[in-house]
């Protein structure tokens, strides 16, 4: 009964999102203040039929009925509960399904936060989210429901969860990731809006600002976390891969950094209007290119969601047809966008449209070394290729040192123009500085001297002393220079943070890259090897009991000068629902240092293939992206938003019944 | 002084329009000799047995690993095994290192590696899913082949194999 409930709510919450898209809409083109207003409650109503939607899928996992496909598929009365909960988003449907309902969750965030825009802004922008919403329910409806049942005959256990799912990683990845994705439909909405009232003023760029800094930050996450969960639960010790799937997830990241830059430039200074649009448009679009790419299965890749060439067709066409219609306004639009306000190449605009380049291309090296294998296989008539890490390293890496260099003149730069002493000949002392002393720790303690790891560190550590030295400038001549640390804007700290973020990303990759070791071996127990001053020695094997399985474990003695560091506890797993099999690695994580050790498989006479790692600063990676996204969820606090929302408020209310005027007819029905 | 003005901003769209094309221009030819470079092409086994695979240069190969054909050295990671399209046509791949958890006979197998002088397959790399039920494109397709063929009767393929297996890569 419950299952058919979930159904039932989600073809409401159908019939809901026809409405938001059209009712409120119908509003602004009849000027009907009371449609318009009707968008407010229609987005509660949505997200509250999908929310008792998911309740009820989340219900059947939790009683165990069988008797829904998915839950049988996915699911299984031995799974721990944390598991079953998150099952409901472990395979294709139920992740589409919290996909939507994040969908519904921004459109209803839009809708609560966002009374100060004017009535008639508010109305476009929830009909246009709401008729991505329809895409997204139908799409489910249609070709993915999670509420589908095995009638009359089902099976009386569930063939469980993917064991590398049963895991904290895929607890909170995911809702990260969709956050970021289906969030970029907020600032998409916003440039859609304000295209079709013609009048793109910058008022729209400091209303889509936060939400695209949320939206964002939340992809941060999401994407670290992920490669976070792929280091750990993958067994290979690897944190990219530039795995299709991963891509998918990285470019619409890059555009959208490209965005909230730009989005910088467009509200202070009024410049890249309808470029920024663009953005709006590609960030978002990129989202669903990547639900086509990982959800259709047209690429090969260690992702592997569920095939269905149908799913794939449905998402294809939503993709041309938010893409086609959304660039199809843009063209009629754009030439009417005037950008008056003039700048120079030695100013802030210019150093950020020099991100934005970097950034966009690197998204487009990206895309085509992604979608590369599928043009080719369409060019030659059925030749099957796949294009390595090699490709996105060479591309990749170059547009990242150039966009770097730019980032590292970009913290003392001006709007409009910035004198050349200043911007240029005053960086020499820190280049230098910078070089000196990364050269000397690489040259101490580094294993051997890679001019690589001195060159991409000194330029990670340039970066760092340029915004060591624009809060030194932001705070010199105050008369309380403690206070004033506290006092810049939220915005700046959220700057800060985020490029803080990224100095420590590079310091985390180049070293992972260049000084890491790694060694696959067969070992019997007693056994030992040496990896990088390291003694690992395998005590013992056992067996181990847990909840859904057995295990194999091995105890790993690792011994440094003599002295034990640390004993870890390698598993590999049998879950006896499906009969998988799974690697569980164990390490012994620091801040300078990962030891990893992974079981491989018995390879006979009670020896096993074991895989250890020495990793050295790769929690750096991960630390850095969190503090990237820490930066945009910072810049949250900004007074500019409190105050503009709370003035805004404050006028709506008092003139509430007058809002129609703008529109121009005021008929109130 | 507006002329001057508009001539300035028109100089600046056309430095800015110049830099675009020159630097479009420049990474998508960058962009595009990489990915040539790098490009494995994927061959089947009964086109790598039919000696048009290159030898020597990075390709990636696969098919289904065979029953009984999986043997381990007894003194370090060395291991060969025979992956075969289900048509008559097999490979044997030699590898080193830890196999992926899903690595058994019976299961759809795609490796990046070299083809020796002595037809036997180097491997670098041996591709690893997440999820049991997941059939490459690849190998899908090399199996589709495998089961027209059993249909029109001109195979000795055991039908029913085929069958499982393809349910496997289309449905699930």
């Amino acid at each position: 009964m419950i299952t058919e409930l979930g159904h039932f709510s989600l073809i409401l919450a159908l019939g809901l999102s026809v409405c938001l898209a059209v009712i409120p809409a119908m509003g602004v083109i009849r000027g009907n203040t009371l449609w318009m207003k009707s968008a407010g409650s229609l987005s509660a109503g949505l997200f509250a039929f999908i929310f008792l939607s998911f309740c009820c899928l989340a219900d059947a996992f939790l009683a165990d009925d069988f008797s829904v496909a998915y839950v049988a598929r996915n699911s299984n009365t031995a799974l721990p509960l944390q598991y079953k909960i998150s099952a409901i988003w472990g395979a294709h449907e139920g992740s589409f399904l919290l996909w939507t309902l994040i969908m519904a969750g921004w459109t209803l965030a839009v809708a609560t936060f966002s009374r100060g825009l004017t009535l008639d802004m508010r109305a476009r922008v929830l009909s246009i989210l709401g008729a991505i919403t329809i895409g997204f329910l139908l799409f489910i409806l249609l070709t993915s429901n999670p509420f589908d049942r095995n009638l009359p005959v089902f099976p009386s256990e569930g063939s469980d969860l993917n064991p590398l799912l049963q895991d904290f990683g895929l607890i909170v990845h995911p809702p990260m990731l969709y956050m970021g994705y289906v969030g970029f439909a907020v600032p998409f909405a916003f440039a859609i809006a304000t295209l079709t009232t013609g009048q793109l003023d910058t008022a729209w760029a400091r209303w889509s600002r936060p939400w695209t800094n949320v939206a964002w930050a939340c992809l941060t996450i999401g994407i670290t976390l992920g490669s976070w969960w792929a280091y750990y639960e993958l067994g290979w010790g690897g944190w990219w891969f530039w795995d299709a799937v991963e891509n998918a997830s990285f470019m619409p990241w890059l555009i959208g950094t490209a965005l909230i830059h730009s989005l910088a430039a467009t509200e202070k200074r009024g410049v890249f209007k309808s470029w920024t649009v663009l953005l709006a448009i590609f960030a978002f679009s990129f989202s669903l290119l990547g639900a086509f790419l990982v959800r259709s299965g047209v690429l090969t890749s260690v992702h592997s969601f569920a095939v269905d060439p149908e799913r794939g067709m449905f998402i294809l066409a939503f993709l041309i047809l938010v893409i086609g219609s959304s660039l199809t306004l843009y063209a009629i639009k754009a030439s009417t966008i005037r950008s008056e306000i003039g700048f120079t190449w030695l100013s802030r605009e210019a150093l950020l449209l020099t991100n934005n380049l970097f950034l966009v291309v690197a998204a487009g090296a990206v895309l085509l070394g992604t979608i590369y294998p599928l043009i080719y296989e369409a060019a030659t008539g059925g030749d099957k290729i796949s294009v390595g890490p090699p490709y996105f390293n060479k591309v990749f890496v170059p547009l990242m040192v150039l966009l770097f260099i730019a980032m590292a003149f970009s913290t003392g730069s001006r709007w409009k123009t910035t004198p050349f002493d200043r911007l240029i000949k005053r960086q020499l002392v820190p280049l230098i500085v910078s070089l000196v002393i990364i050269g000397v720790i690489v040259l101490v303690a580094a294993p051997i001297f890679e001019p690589v790891v001195w060159l991409i560190g000194s330029l990670a550590f340039w970066i760092f002393v340029n915004l060591l030295m624009d809060i030194a400038e932001k705070v010199s001549n105050k008369a309380n220079k403690i206070l004033s640390l506290f006092k810049q804007s939220a915005s700046y700290y959220g700057m800060l943070m985020g490029h803080l973020g990224i100095v420590v990303a590079i310091f985390g990759v180049v070293v992972t890259v260049y000084f890491s070791e790694e060694k696959d071996v067969r070992m019997e127990p007693g056994g030992s090897l040496e990896l990088a001053g390291y003694e690992f020695r395998l005590n013992k094997m056992s067996k181990v009991q847990g909840p859904n399985y057995v295990a194999d474990q091995g105890e790993v003695e690792v011994i440094l000068d003599g002295v034990t560091v640390t004993k870890l506890y390698p598993e590999k797993r049998l879950y006896q629902a499906s009969g998988n099999v799974m690697t569980e690695a164990d390490m012994d994580a620091k801040i300078f240092r990962d030891l990893y050790v992974a079981l491989g498989e018995p390879v006979g006479s009670g020896a096993w293939a074991v895989r250890v790692h020495y990793k050295p600063f790769v929690r750096w990676i991960w630390f850095g992206g969190l503090l990237v996204a820490l930066g945009g969820l910072i810049t949250l606090l900004d007074k500019r938003y409190r105050i503009a929302k709370k003035r805004r408020a404050d006028s709506a209310v008092q003139t509430s019944s007058v809002e129609a005027a703008p529109t121009g007819v005021g008929a109130v029905s | 002084m507006k002329f001057g003005k508009m001539k300035t901003q028109r100089r600046n769209r056309l430095v800015m329009l110049a830099f675009i094309v020159i630097g479009a221009g420049v990474s998508v030819s960058l962009a595009l000799n990489a990915l040539n470079e790098n490009i494995n092409l994927f061959y089947e086994p009964e086109q790598i047995v039919r000696g048009e695979a290159p030898v020597g240069q990075l390709i990636r190969a696969g098919g289904m690993v065979k029953a009984d054909s999986i043997s381990r050295s007894t003194t370090d990671l060395k291991v060969t095994f025979v992956a075969t399209d289900m048509r008559g046509s097999e490979i044997t791949m030699q590898y080193e290192g830890v196999l992926p958890d899903l690595f058994r006979e019976g299961q759809g197998v795609i490796a990046k590696g070299r083809l020796n002088e002595q037809g036997l397959f180097v491997a670098e790399e041996v591709l690893a899913k997440h999820d049991e039920n997941y059939m490459p494109p690849e190998i899908a397709d090399t199996l589709a082949k495998a089961h027209k063929e059993g249909e029109m009767g001109e195979s000795s393929v055991d039908k029913d194999v085929v069958d499982t297996l393809e349910e496997g890569a289309t449905t699930l």
